[in-house]
């Protein structure tokens, strides 16, 4: 394992360029530097975990990639476009489930093909039940969202975000309510989608296991202003099992460096 | 099954009470008449049409009222939650105007519009509208942002996001609001009919209104019996599958049975 002193992305050409992004919350009691001056690049088919305690950033660096939040300063670039707003390339899976409860399992998947123009309704039928088989929920496509479980929900979440055929996969602590039976299978599936699809992935997470057990790269954030503090490749094989030594073993040192910064940011 | 049966004794001991209070003769039979006489009335009247057509009469009116009020109020309470300006102005001026009870539009109207289906329909209006731009306005602003934001990226904008996302997520508030308008609809059109003779049609209220001009108890008494049937059936007929559905849909308040 090497920390690169630069958050670089080797030869591979960059997908998504962050350059220089800086945003502050300001509100009457608080005011709050959420990201200070972030610069990071990311390759097209990379898997990248932003890692970091709560307040680092994380969530909201990705909602400034997203185009759901503006920064401040500073710029992002998707295949050399600036970002100015929300798009079907750059889709999001939240924390939460924002699964609509007025539509069942089929219906949620199919919210973001109907908005695709260049699809017919066929195909957008056909992808829809596609989707919903490769996350395993074929039997459930006329489930109503409340009847799904936890990780169930998620997994529509996840073929919802995937239909629409997004470049880039955003996912903001997708697993972080499940139980950890659940998100042990999720880990496998998630690896095994995007090895097949080759998606740009960007996986925030607070949890170093998830992070080494997912990502090609992890970006290890520090709060209070939120910055990079120091980024880690992780060349382990894939499929990678959560519970493997090895991945244990990467998880140990990088855990000492989380919480080099997290005491730094106690001590300020 | 249980259920009918006890809601049946219920009501049978009720009328049973009823019948032997006027039997025991302490008070006058014309101040109160006996159920059976009251039952009486009320077949007569549906043999004669008197009752149903004043029954369509007043649907008429709470129906087109209604519906202007839902249609006035819905997009109205949508444009309220969206902007600061909206709230303070128009927000402001509907719960004031909410507040108010809707038989105190009637004079006005009576003065505006004269003894017209208009003025019926004017305080109809009056009573939904209200509570409609505030139960709408109250859903939509209640909607868990995570759903626009998870619409948005999905590239759900503008007018699509407002039918497809905003709408459907309120349904639930939608549903109660409409509900409340319905209820304020049907007491400011019972009000505005027993103070109010309208030429062109005489509703239900008129005849509550005759009844007591003729000192006949038992039609006081059985309009006032039709008028809780048919609030019931609407909510029976017009609310109940639509929040059967939406408990259904977010699994919201369901029974174990």
């Amino acid at each position: 394992m090497e920390a690169s002193p630069h958050p670089s992305s080797g030869t591979r050409p960059a997908k998504l360029v962050i350059e220089g992004v800086s945003k502050r919350f300001t509100s009457n009691r608080s005011n709050l530097q959420a990201l200070d001056d972030v610069s990071l690049s990311v390759a097209e088919g990379e898997f990248v975990c932003l890692l970091g305690p709560s307040g680092c950033g994380k969530s909201t660096l990705l909602n400034i990639v997203a185009g759901l939040t503006r920064p401040d300063r500073g710029r992002v670039l998707a295949d050399g476009k600036l970002v100015e707003g929300p798009g079907q390339e750059r889709l999001v899976m939240f924390q939460e489930s924002a699964l609509f409860p007025w539509l069942d399992a089929f219906g949620n998947v199919m919210f973001g093909l109907k908005l695709k123009p260049d699809l017919t309704n066929r195909e957008r039928r056909r992808i829809a039940d596609d989707y919903l088989e490769l996350v395993g929920l074929e039997k459930f496509k006329h489930a109503q969202i409340h009847e799904l479980s936890g990780g169930m929900k998620q997994r529509v979440a996840l073929a919802r975000a995937l239909a629409p055929d997004p470049q880039v996969l955003l996912m903001d602590e997708p697993f972080g309510a499940l139980d950890a039976m659940t998100r042990d299978q999720l880990y496998d599936d998630i690896q095994r989608i995007w090895m097949e699809s080759r998606k740009t992935i960007i996986f925030v997470t607070h949890n170093v296991r998830e992070a080494v057990c997912l990502g090609d790269r992890i970006v290890l954030m520090s709060p209070s202003p939120g910055r990079i503090a120091q980024v880690f490749d992780i060349p382990l094989p894939r499929l990678r099992d959560i519970n493997s030594p090895e991945l244990a073993s990467y998880a140990s040192r990088i855990a000492a460096a989380v919480k080099g910064t997290a005491d730094g940011a106690a001590s300020e | 099954m249980k259920r009918a049966a006890v809601a049946l004794l219920f009501f049978a001991s009720l009328i049973g009470a009823w019948e032997l209070a006027v039997r025991s003769g302490r008070w006058s039979a014309v101040l109160l008449p006996s159920p059976f006489f009251v039952a009486e009335y009320i077949w007569g009247a549906l043999l004669d049409g008197t009752l149903l057509e004043s029954t369509w009469v007043t649907l008429k009116r709470l129906l087109v009222g209604y519906a202007a009020g839902v249609l006035i109020g819905l997009p109205l309470g949508l444009l309220t939650s969206t902007s600061q300006f909206l709230e303070d102005t128009l927000g402001a001026l509907a719960l004031g105007f909410q507040t108010l009870p809707s038989v105190c539009w009637v004079p006005l109207a009576l003065v505006w519009f004269g003894q017209t289906e208009g003025a019926m329909l004017f305080v109809v209006i009056m009573g939904t509208v209200w509570s409609v731009i505030i139960a709408t306005d109250h859903g939509a602003r209640n909607i868990p942002p995570i759903y626009a934001r998870a619409a948005r990226t999905m590239g759900s904008e503008g007018f699509h996001k407002w039918t497809r996302v905003i709408l459907p997520a309120s349904l639930p508030f939608l549903v109660s609001g409409m509900k409340q308008g319905w209820a304020f609809a049907w007491r400011s059109l019972m009000a505005a009919e027993i103070y109010v003779t309208i030429l062109t049609g005489f509703g239900l209220g008129h005849l509550l209104h005759y009844g007591r001009e003729l000192n006949a108890m038992e039609q006081v008494i059985g309009i006032m019996t039709v008028i809780v049937v048919i609030g019931l059936l609407v909510d029976r007929v017009l609310f109940s599958p639509w929040e059967r559905f939406l408990h259904r849909r977010w699994g919201t308040n369901l029974k174990e049975t």
